[in-house]
């Protein structure tokens, strides 16, 4: 990055030419991701008349919001109609509370694990640590009757029970990774100072925790609101998350298929995680690269 | 009695031992240093003494009180750490009152105490500032600062200087040997350099492998090593180990000291007490400080320890005060102290004067000294 930087016209012809190859793949690939997400926003604003007469990507002849308002507020699912409005904030009722349950609770044991090394703990971490990579599916007929033997089966409690318990291993695991980077003597210096478990874990990690806290929360968001297996089994009518309920949508129609109605809905649906990607995704990377302060 | 007594101390991590059988006293206002190199054990040693790992069998008595299953915080001990452990999102003032306050010792009190603290250490421009923003020596005085806060009876130091540069350490050096005056403090300091072991301690102690080699007084252990490790260790540079056999001489006995240039000479040695009798017409090992061999010429008094030898010089080091210049004896390099203007240049014959009073004579297996 040190040489002086030409205009791109002066420089030599094999640079501009592999600057053009490199340029056109990218824009193609990213034109290939955008066009599903255009055609959904092309397609939420178009009356049903202009969709039978246009085509996917043809500019609508008139932008209306009432397929948004309608999917907010008053199309049918299943037998309600009520719109997706009732189920978001489900979601919102499950997402809350399982993330910040969650992180607490990883953050505890990422620092247990890496602070203080008890007889056995490498074996209880590796166990933990299996839990990151058993497929959902394997888990849902022991959760199902766990959850009936609970009384908490078709609930959002059922459900927030299940996010936060299998959300744990990946918490754990980010905070354990992060809090080994800090070092053991700052522990030592509070032992010393008189600091018990949690006097030093509050006024000593957490202060300097925000890096990990932020990608936790981002993660968990994320994988919580998207979810819809844990969603669709350990859930029943009024209690489903809005994945699910986008689902029971786009499957019901009396006759014809409203597709701007459909496209807003999903829409709707994505807008929080799109929300915290354009807020937070920086601090995610730089989360996951930060270590911890020296010294 | 003393303040801390370390009895019959043994820690093994596993199978592993890391300590044998330690033991020392160290009294009130004591200035105790633990040197020795990497992996000796006496960083476990210090850990132990804080009450940081359990100990596997022996006693730690402070005051008269058994300490062993004591925790760190009611030891009435203060560490300060070799990456200083400043708490980094807690400014200059709470890192010092942070254990005042878990104590929870009343906030007046607190601010008086930093502020006497700062006084003492020169940190008052600093209270507000955090460890990220301060630089190397006034972290370090930050963490001696957080130490002296607590008052306590006993100062744990684990190679304090060891991140400082070298001009920084010799600075800090004093300072901490200052404070040992001004507080008469009682001090425990570990550190592997035998430069800041024999500057700061009243006594030193030399380990080696989880034991105690010689614990004694800086000059004592300079002067009068116990054994081929400690002599080694000590003295910058190092002392001198060469390979002599032991001839009869006279009534008395001498080493043989070839340096190549005409020659053997006979050196005696051993003194009234005849203790190499037994080694007549075998090898030993010699040791002697580079100190103990200068340039100059001989009075010629007969029965002084001083004797001449002539030599070929293979390396000059020049170090402003003197001149290194390295030798063969027997075949092995030996460095010699020299004033800067006797000393000859590369590949030239040198007299060279060898003071045998202070040589040391060991055994060449066992390391054990002998005279």
């Amino acid at each position: 990055m040190n040489e002086e930087r030409l205009p791109l016209l002066s420089r030599p012809p094999q640079e501009i030419a592999v600057r053009v190859v490199v340029y056109g793949v990218l824009i193609l690939v990213a034109i290939y991701f955008l066009i599903p997400l255009i055609v959904m926003i092309l397609t939420s604003v178009k009356t049903m008349a202009d969709i039978r007469s246009g085509n996917l990507i043809s500019w609508p002849r008139e932008i209306t919001f009432d397929a948004w308002k309608e999917a907010w507020g008053t199309a049918c699912i299943g037998v309600a109609c009520s719109g997706v409005k009732g189920y978001f904030w489900n979601s919102i009722r499950i997402v809350v509370p399982a993330v910040v349950i969650s992180t607490m609770i990883g953050a505890v044991n990422g620092y247990v694990f890496s602070k203080w090394r008890f007889r056995g703990s490498e074996v209880i971490f590796a166990s933990l640590l299996i839990g990151c990579f058993i497929p959902f599916q394997v888990i849902l007929l022991p959760m199902a009757r766990t959850l009936g033997a609970l009384g908490l089966s078709q609930s959002i409690t059922g459900l927030v029970i299940v996010h936060i318990v299998y959300g744990l291993a990946f918490t754990t695991l980010f905070f354990r990774n992060y809090y080994v980077t800090i070092p053991d003597d700052l522990i030592k210096a509070a032992r010393i100072d008189g600091a018990g478990f949690f006097r030093i874990f509050w006024k000593i990690l957490l202060p300097l925790s925000t890096p990990i806290f932020v990608v936790c929360i981002i993660w968990q968001t994320t994988q919580i609101w998207n979810d819809f297996l844990f969603g669709v089994v350990f859930s029943a009518g009024d209690s489903q998350p809005i994945t699910v309920a986008l689902n029971n949508l786009v499957n019901t129609s009396t006759g014809v298929k409203k597709y701007n109605v459909d496209m807003a809905a999903a829409i709707i649906a994505a807008l929080p995680t799109l929300f915290v990607y354009f807020v937070a995704g920086k601090y995610f990377l730089r989360g996951l690269t930060a270590g911890s302060v020296k010294g | 009695m003393a303040l801390l007594s370390v009895q019959n101390i043994w820690k093994s991590f596993g199978s592993v031992e890391v300590l044998k059988d330690i033991s020392l006293d160290i009294d009130s206002g004591e200035f105790l240093v633990l040197v020795g190199p990497s992996g000796c054990g006496k960083s476990t040693l210090l850990n132990l003494i804080a009450g940081l790992e359990r100990i596997t069998a022996g006693d730690i008595v402070i005051d008269g009180r058994r300490i062993n299953d004591v925790s760190p915080k009611d030891r009435d001990i203060a560490m300060v750490f070799q990456s200083y452990a400043l708490y980094p999102s807690m400014n200059v003032r709470k890192n010092i009152s942070f254990g005042l306050e878990t104590r929870k010792v009343p906030a007046a009190e607190i601010r008086e105490t930093v502020q006497r603290v700062a006084e003492q250490l020169q940190i008052e421009d600093l209270l507000h500032r955090k460890p990220s923003q301060l630089s190397g020596g006034q972290r370090q005085r930050v963490a001696m600062g957080r130490a002296l806060a607590r008052d306590p009876s006993i100062f744990l130091f684990d190679e304090p200087l060891s991140n400082l540069d070298a001009k920084l350490r010799v600075e800090m050096r004093t300072e901490i040997k200052l404070l040992h005056q001004r507080i008469d403090a009682t001090i425990v300091y570990v550190t592997h350099d035998q430069v800041e072991a024999m500057t700061l301690a009243d006594r030193i102690a030399v380990m080696k492998d989880g034991t105690i080699q010689q614990f004694d007084s800086p000059q004592q252990v300079y002067d009068n090593p116990v054994n081929r490790f400690v002599a080694g260790f000590m003295g910058s540079p190092s002392m001198n180990f060469v390979q002599c056999r032991v001839v009869r001489q006279g009534a008395g006995c001498a080493l043989l000291l070839d340096t190549g240039e005409g020659n053997a000479h006979t050196i005696p040695v051993g003194g009234e007490e005849r203790r190499l009798d037994q080694w007549i017409e075998r090898e030993v090992t010699l040791g002697i400080r580079p100190e103990q061999i200068s340039g100059g010429s001989m009075n010629g008094r007969e029965g002084s320890p001083v004797h001449e030898l002539k030599s070929r010089v293979r390396v000059v080091e020049p170090t402003g005060a003197d001149t290194l210049v390295c030798v063969l004896i027997n075949g092995r390099e030996v460095i010699c102290r020299v004033r800067p203007e006797e000393a000859k240049g590369p590949g030239d014959v040198m007299t060279l004067m060898i003071d045998m009073s202070k040589a040391v004579v060991f055994n060449p297996e066992t390391g054990e000294r002998i005279v």
